[in-house]
């Protein structure tokens, strides 16, 4: 098992949670069972095709898993993954 | 040559003298620099306060904005006398009155594809405080053309992000996030709030960031994104990383002059007209007050959070947040007319094409919000 945290615009969609405790041996394996736990996730991070949306950047431990293997990357138990969100506030 | 320091500078900086890896060669590096702060605000408050009393030779301040009283909770640079002030002469007097050996040259302008280049140009650090995508892409890009450091930093209710983006030597904001997330996905501060002390703990790092770039010490955070969450008292690092393949700073870039962000971004980077769905789609307050008064039965939906009905509410409305309107539209009849609202207009403009691609063809947007409503219709409501 792993967790996972969630940022927080995307807290909307995970009724709030903070961290998640998903299962799956690839970080793909994970992100399937987090948006099965909270479908709301799902257009927020896949496209169509079932891939990650470029804007959606997943950490794995402090790695962005485009840097790793993407979602083919395994997972062991105590692996901690982050969602980092694009936010833009800071003028106004 | 490094400039001369009068006997009133070296007395004024003597705290900086008195640390070995800044000392008088130090400050002399500072009083030679200069740093362009883009943003006025929440974020660039801190920053061009403490770049001024470090004594950072010339600061340049880029806004089109003018000092309104809810910035006040935040942008502490500005002050209640001040309501109703250019922000960038605003923040001027006030730079000027902490350290008067500093020039601060102003820009009352927005940070544009026309005029990025030629101000950012004369600037050794360039420092990221705006609040939209677009201007946030810009920037990353006008760094990364002139090869100059990027100290960004952004924040979200109680989140906040800090890296230095310096293509040089490491990855830039592209790297990361190469596409910017759909409009509307990602609320802004006007919309989602945000803690006022957020912006000062971020913006104090980022001009740390500022300095250390200047002074040529310690470990810039070239590489490296700082994930700050205010609730956990946490701050977290992640390795970032040069993608081969970016669009702007790869060997082989696919962009080599400014682009049109705002099409980029699907969204207006200097939107002085917030608060409208646009021309046909809107409904002023006084109008919206004229037709409900003449009995017309026209259903009102606001789409604010659960907890802004304690500040202010439209008798009659119902409540159904944006984040759950698509889920929730079997509870609207879209044969009926219908006005939606929130605080400003903007998440409201956002419901109405929501509604309209869903065939609402008699919807409406309160232009304007429940603010308007309550500037124009009925003094007896507050404005948040």
């Amino acid at each position: 098992m792993v967790t996972l945290k969630v940022p927080t615009p995307l807290r909307t969609y995970t009724n709030g949670l903070t961290e998640i405790n998903v299962q799956g041996s690839t970080v793909g394996a994970a992100v399937d069972d987090l948006v099965a736990q909270h479908p709301a996730l799902r257009p927020h991070l896949y496209n169509g095709q079932a891939e990650l949306r470029p804007f959606v950047n997943l950490f794995l431990n402090n790695e962005n898993v485009k840097d790793l293997n993407g979602l083919e990357t395994p997972l062991k138990e105590g692996d901690r993954l982050m969602l980092i969100p694009s936010i833009a506030g800071g003028r106004e | 040559m490094l400039p001369y320091l009068s006997h009133e500078e070296i007395l004024r900086y003597s705290r900086h003298l008195l640390i070995p890896e800044v000392g008088l060669e130090g400050q002399k590096k500072l009083k030679a620099a200069s740093v362009l702060v883009i943003g006025t605000g929440g974020l660039g408050s801190p920053v061009a306060l403490y770049l001024a009393a470090a004594g950072v030779g010339r600061i340049g301040l880029v806004d089109y904005d003018v000092v309104d009283f809810s910035n006040l909770q935040r942008q502490v640079i500005h002050g209640t006398s001040g309501i109703g002030v250019l922000k960038v002469e605003s923040a001027r007097q006030r730079m000027l009155d902490l350290n008067p050996d500093i020039q601060v040259d102003v820009y009352n302008e927005p940070f544009t594809s026309e005029n990025a280049l030629r101000i950012a140009a004369d600037y050794d650090v360039i420092i990221d405080g705006t609040d939209n995508f677009p201007t946030r892409y810009l920037t990353n890009d006008v760094c990364v053309l002139l090869g100059k450091p990027n100290v960004y930093g952004s924040i979200f209710r109680f989140d906040g992000q800090v890296s230095v983006f310096y293509a040089k030597e490491g990855p830039c904001y592209r790297c990361l996030f190469p596409e910017p997330p759909p409009p509307g996905l990602v609320p802004s501060c006007a919309e989602g709030g945000v803690l006022g002390v957020l912006p000062g703990t971020i913006g104090t790092l980022q001009a740390t960031e500022a300095l250390k770039l200047i002074l040529g010490i310690g470990e810039p955070l070239i590489g490296k994104l700082m994930l700050y969450n205010a609730l956990d008292m946490s701050f977290e690092f992640v390795k970032l990383r040069k993608n081969p393949k970016c669009k702007v700073c790869s060997p082989e870039p696919e962009i080599t002059e400014l682009i049109d962000y705002e099409a980029f971004c699907g969204v207006p980077g200097h939107d002085r007209d917030e608060g409208s769905a646009g021309e046909g789609w809107d409904i002023s307050a006084p109008d919206l007050a004229r037709r409900l008064q003449q009995g017309n039965h026209i259903r009102l939906l606001d789409v604010r959070e659960p907890h802004e009905l304690e500040i202010s509410q439209l008798p009659g409305a119902d409540l159904i947040p944006l984040g759950q309107l698509a889920a929730r539209l079997s509870e609207l009849d879209s044969a009926q007319e219908m006005v939606v609202f929130c605080k400003s207009g903007t998440r409201s403009a956002r419901a109405l094409e929501l509604l309209v691609s869903a065939g609402f063809r008699k919807a409406k947007n309160l232009k304007g919000g429940i603010n308007a409503w309550a500037r124009e219709v009925d003094p007896s409501l507050p404005i948040y």
